[in-house]
């Protein structure tokens, strides 16, 4: 692993990013060699921003987040890149500080909310312990902020709900919780990794317009890493496009949906059935997204991709500013011949 | 216009669930039995040759009624019947679920697992027929012939799903219950699928009671939606109606809460509520505690599922009969 100083940052406070990514691989050792889950990926968000990562199953959408959190299980590793957080580097952390710097500058919310939450404790409690542990405030006021966090996050009646047991929330009001205790500390970064996909639509709305909200107030910058294109359009400000570990497409939310540059995105888009008209047959995009022990030469996308030529098995074309997005794709870069 | 040929009448159908502690338990602790109306007096007909939807939040009783109709459990209240198929016999019933891994056996060949069922039922007369109709209805769903050799491992889930499919239909069904049959997929293979489902609805003319918590999907696939909440069906209406004119509060509820890509809504929170437990449901409309228009009598009566304007049947305190 690399063994570069850690960078202090010494921007001002808003040019710093909540979150830089840059050239970011991950890999997993294994008996039958080596496999790349993340091949190069390179994001930013600002505070106050919220990020869309999108892609289907695989993509690497996951294992991007539990990276930037230094999460990542064994034999899982960083193989390359970089990752600040607040102008911080974390990647190179030792595991001891990594923990102190996970907890007061990153939050993190997953699909699961129980995942998060000790079921033998009450909510106020863990609250209460997190809050403490990052802060060191008083008992009295750490318990004044608990009250106002659960309060923030629209939890009716907080004052009784702090004294009850995860089991005894829905979970939509769980997931509430697990967002109150991701901002605790006042973290700079949340990661959330499908929070709403286990959630009905009416309770997904109300966690979204949530996540939008704190993201104003607070100034925390999110990573909203779902597969739901319906609710990236709804919540953040860019997106991110994966497929098989590379980001294929990134720009202004409303630019990807309505413009989309790569191949892999116009069929994503095309694919998705509409809300107001409706088509004899859906466009689709044969075969499916590769494993990682079978992943095509060049452009991955290339075997299902409708344009590719020669050039796309041969070489894996770079991400490059197409417009106000950017593209990897060889069709904007001289052709695929 | 063709006279309306039903496939499927569910008529005043409920299911009561016994979800009671174990006897033991409810003596110690003194606990009552404990029972659960999944499905209440549901009904609706489902016409031939169409896709006929249920929609709903978790827990509405879609799966429920999915598994009456295709026998998986009894009813506790209510009948439901098949209109006459091609041969004369009342209409096959076959259900494809969610989960693909569910339906097949993972250590059988793909060839043994879709011809099951046609040597159950002694579809055919001979090994070498019933091997030939396995390799059809492979084809019949985008497989390869020779995909009857692999284990279902060797599948992706867009794939397993096109195998429960060729399973599902080895029965020769004229009505096939779709429970969620691509909400464990990818878009991009999602849209294989039910593209699959569509051309085989034209050409074997199958009929489908199809279950989504995905509207867009359901717009998509149906001919005719019914809304659930909470075991009941509030609003039923031909799909393009129930798109552009809503009229219980809770369809229009779940119209305005579905994340829309082409015109997304970034608007603030919605104070919209949760639903209710079904073991305890709210008295009269049980959609009230939620409801913005609700009235004095919501809390009180039950609505009735009336015919309302256009083609549809709402039951709601607020909307007229007509
Ligand atoms: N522990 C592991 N060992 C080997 N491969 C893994 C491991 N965890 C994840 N992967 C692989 O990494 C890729 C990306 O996974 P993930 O980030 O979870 O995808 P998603 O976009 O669905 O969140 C997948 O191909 C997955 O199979
Ligand atoms: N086998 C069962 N035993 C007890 N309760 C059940 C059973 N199946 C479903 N239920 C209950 O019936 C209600 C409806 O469930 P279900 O039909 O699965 O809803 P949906 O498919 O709409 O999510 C739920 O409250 C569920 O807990
Ligand atoms: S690089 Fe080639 S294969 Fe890849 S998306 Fe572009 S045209 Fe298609
Ligand atoms: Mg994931
Ligand atoms: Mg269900």
């Amino acid at each position: 692993m690399m063994a570069q100083p850690i960078a202090a940052s010494k921007e001002p406070e808003a040019a710093t990013p909540a979150l830089d990514v840059s050239g970011l691989s991950v890999e997993f050792p294994s008996r039958r060699g080596t496999l790349l889950a993340i091949d190069d990926v390179s994001m930013q968000i600002a505070p106050g921003e919220i990020l869309g990562v999108v892609g289907e199953s695989g993509a690497g959408k996951s294992i991007t987040g539990l990276a930037v959190l230094g999460l990542l299980e064994s034999p899982g590793r960083i193989s390359g890149g970089a990752i600040h957080v607040g102008g911080r580097r974390v990647d190179t952390l030792s595991e001891k500080e990594l923990t102190k710097v996970r907890g007061r500058e990153m939050g993190a919310i997953f699909q699961d909310p129980l995942t998060a939450l000790n079921p033998l404790f009450t909510v106020g409690k863990q609250l209460v312990e997190t809050i403490r542990l990052h802060s060191g405030m008083s008992k009295e006021a750490a318990n004044d902020r608990a009250l106002a966090l659960l309060q923030s996050v629209g939890i009716p009646a907080p004052r009784e709900r702090l004294r009850q047991y995860p089991h005894q929330f829905s979970g939509g009001m769980r997931q509430r919780v697990v967002i109150a205790l991701a901002l605790a500390a006042g973290p700079r970064l949340i990661i959330a990794d499908e929070p709403t996909t286990a959630l009905d639509v009416s309770i997904q709305a109300q966690i979204t317009a949530l996540l939008r909200k704190l993201c104003d107030e607070t100034g925390v910058g999110i990573m909203l890493v779902t597969h739901d294109m319906g609710v990236i359009a709804e919540t953040a400000d860019r997106v991110c496009v994966m497929y098989s570990g590379r980001v294929v497409e990134s720009g202004p939310v409303a630019e990807v949906i309505h413009n989309p540059q790569h191949p892999y995105t116009k069929g994503l888009m095309a694919a998705i059935p509409s809300l107001h008209d409706r088509v004899e047959t859906l466009a689709q995009i044969d075969g499916s997204m590769p494993r990682l022990n079978a992943r095509p030469t060049g452009c991955a996308f290339h075997p299902r991709c409708p344009h590719a030529g020669p050039k796309c098995s041969a070489a894996t074309p770079p991400l490059v500013s197409v417009g106000v997005t950017r593209s990897a794709c060889w069709l904007q870069q001289g052709g695929t011949q | 216009m063709t006279a309306y040929v039903p496939a499927l009448t569910v008529d005043g159908v409920s299911k009561v669930f016994d979800v009671s502690a174990p006897w033991l338990n409810r003596v110690i602790e003194r606990r009552p039995k404990l029972f659960v109306e999944a499905v209440s007096e549901v009904s609706f007909t489902v016409e031939k040759g169409t896709c006929f939807s249920i929609v709903g939040e978790s827990g509405c009783g879609k799966s429920t009624v999915a598994r009456l109709v295709t026998g998986l459990y009894k009813t506790t209240r209510g009948d439901i019947s098949f209109g006459t198929g091609a041969t004369g016999r009342p209409i096959r019933v076959q259900m494809i679920f969610q989960d693909p891994h569910s339906s097949v056996n993972p250590r059988w060949r793909v060839g043994d697992i879709i011809a099951e069922p046609i040597r159950e039922m002694k579809l055919r007369d001979t090994e070498k027929e019933t091997m030939a109709r396995v390799r059809e209805l492979l084809e019949t769903v985008g497989l390869g012939a020779d995909d009857a050799q692999k284990f279902p491992h060797e599948f992706s889930g867009g794939q397993r799903q096109r195998i429960s499919i060729a399973r599902a239909l080895a029965s020769e069904p004229e009505l096939l219950v779709c429970d969620e049959p691509t909400s464990a997929l990818d878009v991009s293979v999602q849209a294989q699928i039910l593209n699959l489902m569509r051309r085989l609805q034209d050409e074997l003319g199958l009929t489908y009671l199809f279950i989504s918590h995905d509207l867009s999907v359901v717009r998509h696939m149906s001919d005719h939606i019914a809304v659930m909440y909470l075991g009941r069906i509030v609003e039923q209406a031909p799909v393009e109606q129930l798109f552009t004119a809503p009229q219980h509060p809770y369809s229009k509820l779940l119209l305005a809460t579905i994340p829309d890509i082409q015109n997304p809504k970034r608007r603030v929170e919605a104070q919209t509520g949760e639903p209710p437990s079904p073991l305890n449901p709210p008295n009269g409309c049980a959609f009230h505690p939620r409801c913005p228009i609700a009235m004095e009598k919501c809390s009180k009566v039950m609505p009735e599922l009336l015919h309302a304007a256009g083609h549809a049947k709402v039951s709601c305190h607020a909307v007229a009969e007509v």
